[in-house]
């Protein structure tokens, strides 16, 4: 059975605004979805940014002085879950994977655009409703984990809120999640081989697997907790006879999974980025398909490496320190096929190039944290202190954030048809990345001296290490006026960018920048090698291509 | 397997938007849809059966079922499997009229189904909130019942579409028969198991 997509003349598409007014609208082009998602995300991440600094602000000093403790619980808890939920999941998954999944399998839209646009729409009224909920009765307390019975005792209203905003934003990631599987797999364009697609089409196929996998525990979860709070039934409420146990386990059966949601789509980016810069072909094609592959399915299982302090019998203790040491493999893999992509290129060190390099150094630091904290001696050491702080935030800023800003540097000319200035990219990228370190490396000192983690007071003895952090959190927060500013004048006066700046061979430049509506205004070309730099053959097919 | 097939119209200008025919994969997309729906069940089977393995019941906790009532609810929906596959059958033949019967029936054994698990409800010794247990099955059961009170509505839906002449729903557009179809073969396969677990277990 086959469906046709024919335009008649009563076409909703015609009646759809044009010009800027279509990112306000609902578009089925997955390039405006995908600029709405990045857009959309980054504001939230300025939000989350100032909830962030004001964290660190207050941590200035030992004493809870610049806002009381229940705000401090609920900054926090809103910061967690803008900058997961709102920031890096939408962007890196439904941002460049709306973008880019539909040139690189060769079609001219996702499999369904309608509820792509759905997916999209959901995102907005949750996070708003996400922060308000501050202005209401005060916004949840006890954290992104939401870990009963703190969620159950601390006021209703905010964790309720919490609890809807959080289940609307993973139907938006299950709806984006189903869609990328349907593209990916099947809308291909006919020759295309599974084998021969770029490398972030592997990763969100790897990303939704696990978003469609993973996700739906987490609402079922989440509804069983708002059962509690609401009928005050007794699923994960110990004085009715309960067991919060099942909920961590639940919980963490979505968030370890969570954490590659976030930061597969960045390897994949990132092996998009590397190749062409350094003119050379990606490094281990296959090795790198069976490791996002492995990823996926040791991500699965090893959930309870969060719960090693939470009564954990030791047999489960040995199998999750076990398959969590695994999971070095696959990335380990990764990691050196990234360095061997680079090996002997010819590098050019633009903004996109650096941010790009500044995640390989930032994420191994983070992955050495990860293997020490699955060694369960060291992890009942530092669980709940500002170690684990400092290695969560080496992978998803570190990690995440870092590939989040070099693929907007190497994207934008596409997005917009100008360039970006690459000096203020690099300038932006050497305060960020000094920023960043100086912010998180001293919190790794802190973890291993006990400073817990979620407080407003500390011992004053580790008050100089929280100054060095914050002014570090100052450089990150300063760091994002150059990048605002070389968005803006490169909008106003950059120069235009031509279809192909980079010299690219991957699908998304082999049309105009921006793109036409549907992508093509022919044919999709037929990408085999979309890595074949420095081949003389493959030049000449992408000449042919021309 | 895959294939989209652009044919180009020649005439079509630049600005025109293409006709490109491919292959329906709207199912596709159902099934893994079904796929997170039935991963949330798994969550909660998961949650019931650790409270079974690690909490025990309290001694004055009142927590029992009874058989026959459920017994009866799983003959319901399997044999509404069956008369779904039948009406299937005669959409494909184009008997509209056998068609919309059997999904009638299909359509009212959905709602016996529904009638029989609310008398349940009322005749169960115990309430929502009285212990872990009780909690449990109430929100499994009534997380199941509501999809089947959802596939009910779809199916009624169905019957109304499949009606001659003015129906949408023939064996020319038999997608949405064929999901309200798959779906509720979800839903009995899922009952199956909670039957399993809740009642038998």
């Amino acid at each position: 059975m086959t469906i046709s997509l024919k335009p008649n003349n009563s076409s909703p598409e015609k009646l759809q605004p044009t010009g800027w007014l279509k990112y306000l609208s609902f578009s089925l082009d997955h390039k405006v979805i995908g600029l709405q998602y990045l857009v959309c995300g980054f504001l939230f991440y300025l939000i989350g940014g100032s909830l962030a600094g004001a964290i660190r602000v207050e941590l200035i000093s030992p004493l809870s002085d610049f806002m009381p403790r229940e705000v401090y619980n609920q900054v926090l808890t809103l910061h967690g879950t803008i900058m997961i939920f709102l920031w890096i999941v939408p962007v890196v998954n439904g941002a460049f994977g709306n973008y880019l999944i539909p040139f690189y399998v060769g079609a001219r839209d996702m499999a369904f655009p309608r509820l792509n646009a759905v997916a999209f729409w959901l995102i907005p009224p949750s996070g708003l409703m996400l922060i308000t909920s501050y202005f209401i009765n005060g916004a949840a307390q006890s954290g992104w984990t939401a870990y009963p019975p703190l969620s159950i005792t601390t006021p209703a209203a905010g964790q309720i809120i919490w609890i809807l905003s959080v289940l609307l934003l993973g139907g938006s990631s299950i709806f984006g999640g189903i869609n990328f599987i349907a593209t990916i797999l099947k809308l291909r364009r006919p020759g295309l081989k599974l084998m021969q697609l770029p490398m972030y089409c592997w990763a969100m196929l790897g990303t939704s697997i696990l978003v469609v996998l993973s996700t739906p525990v987490l609402a079922g979860t989440l509804i069983l907790l708002s059962f509690d709070i609401v009928a005050h039934t007794g699923f994960f409420n110990p004085s009715l006879g309960g067991n919060v146990i099942v909920y961590q386990h639940l919980f963490w059966f979505y968030s370890h999974p969570a954490v590659y949601i976030m930061v597969l789509p960045a390897f994949g980016l990132v092996s998009e980025i590397l190749p062409i810069h350094s003119r050379k072909p990606l490094f281990g094609y296959t090795t790198m398909v069976f490791s996002i592959m492995g990823i996926v399915v040791l991500g699965l299982v090893v959930w309870a490496h969060h719960m090693f302090t939470s009564g954990t019998p030791p047999w489960m203790r040995l199998f999750f320190t076990i398959a969590t040491a695994f999971i070095a493999v696959p990335t380990g893999i990764k990691f050196f096929n990234w360095v061997a992509t680079l090996w002997g290129g010819k590098i050019s060190l633009n903004a996109a190039m650096l941010f790009s390099c500044g995640f390989i150094i930032n994420f191994v630091l983070g992955g050495i944290t990860g293997v020490a904290l699955a060694q369960v001696p060291f992890d009942v050491h530092v669980h709940d202190t500002y170690f684990v702080v400092a290695h969560f935030h080496y992978i998803v800023y570190g990690g995440s954030v870092f590939v989040i800003f070099s693929s907007i540097y190497h994207w934008f000319p596409k997005f917009t048809g100008k360039m970006l200035n690459e000096n203020l990219g690099r300038f932006h990228f050497i305060i960020t990345f000094i920023g960043f370190n100086l912010c998180f490396a001293p919190q790794h000192w802190l973890g291993l001296n006990g400073m817990p983690r979620r407080v407003a007071e500390y011992d004053p003895q580790f008050q100089l290490i929280n100054q060095i952090s914050s002014v570090g959190a100052l450089l990150m927060a300063l760091s994002t006026l150059p990048f605002l500013w070389n968005i803006l004048q490169s909008i106003l006066f950059g120069e235009e960018a031509g279809d192909n700046p980079w010299n690219a061979l991957t699908p998304e430049w082999l049309t105009s920048s921006p793109p036409p509506v549907e992508n093509w205004d022919g044919e999709a070309p037929l990408v085999l090698e979309p890595y074949g730099y420095g081949k003389k053959d493959s030049n000449e097919t992408q000449e042919a291509i021309r | 397997m895959t294939s989209i097939v652009p044919k180009e119209q020649s005439s079509g200008s630049k600005n025109e938007l293409s006709t490109e025919e491919h292959e329906d994969f709207r199912l596709f997309g159902l099934i893994a849809f079904l796929i997170a729906d039935g991963m949330t069940f798994a969550g909660f089977f998961a949650a019931y059966l650790t409270f079974k393995a690690v909490n025990p019941i309290g001694p004055d906790a009142i927590y029992e079922l009874e058989l026959p009532l459920p017994t009866l609810n799983t003959i319901l929906l399997l044999v509404s499997s069956f008369t779904f596959h039948r009406a299937g059958k005669f959409l494909e033949k184009n008997e509209s009229k056998q068609c919309q019967k059997w999904l009638l029936i299909t359509g009212v054994l959905g709602v016996a189904f529904l009638i029989s698990q609310m008398f349940e409800y009322f005749t169960l010794p115990f309430g929502l909130t009285d212990n872990l247990f009780a909690s449990t099955f109430y929100a499994l059961t009534g997380f199941h019942g509501l999809h089947v009170t959802l596939g009910s509505i779809m199916i009624m839906i169905i019957w109304w579409q499949t009606r001659v002449p003015s129906g949408r729903v023939n064996n020319q557009n038999k997608f949405p028969f064929e999901a309200v179809e798959l779906y509720w073969h979800f839903v009995d396969g899922i009952w199956v198991v909670l039957f399993i677990i809740l009642y038998l277990l």
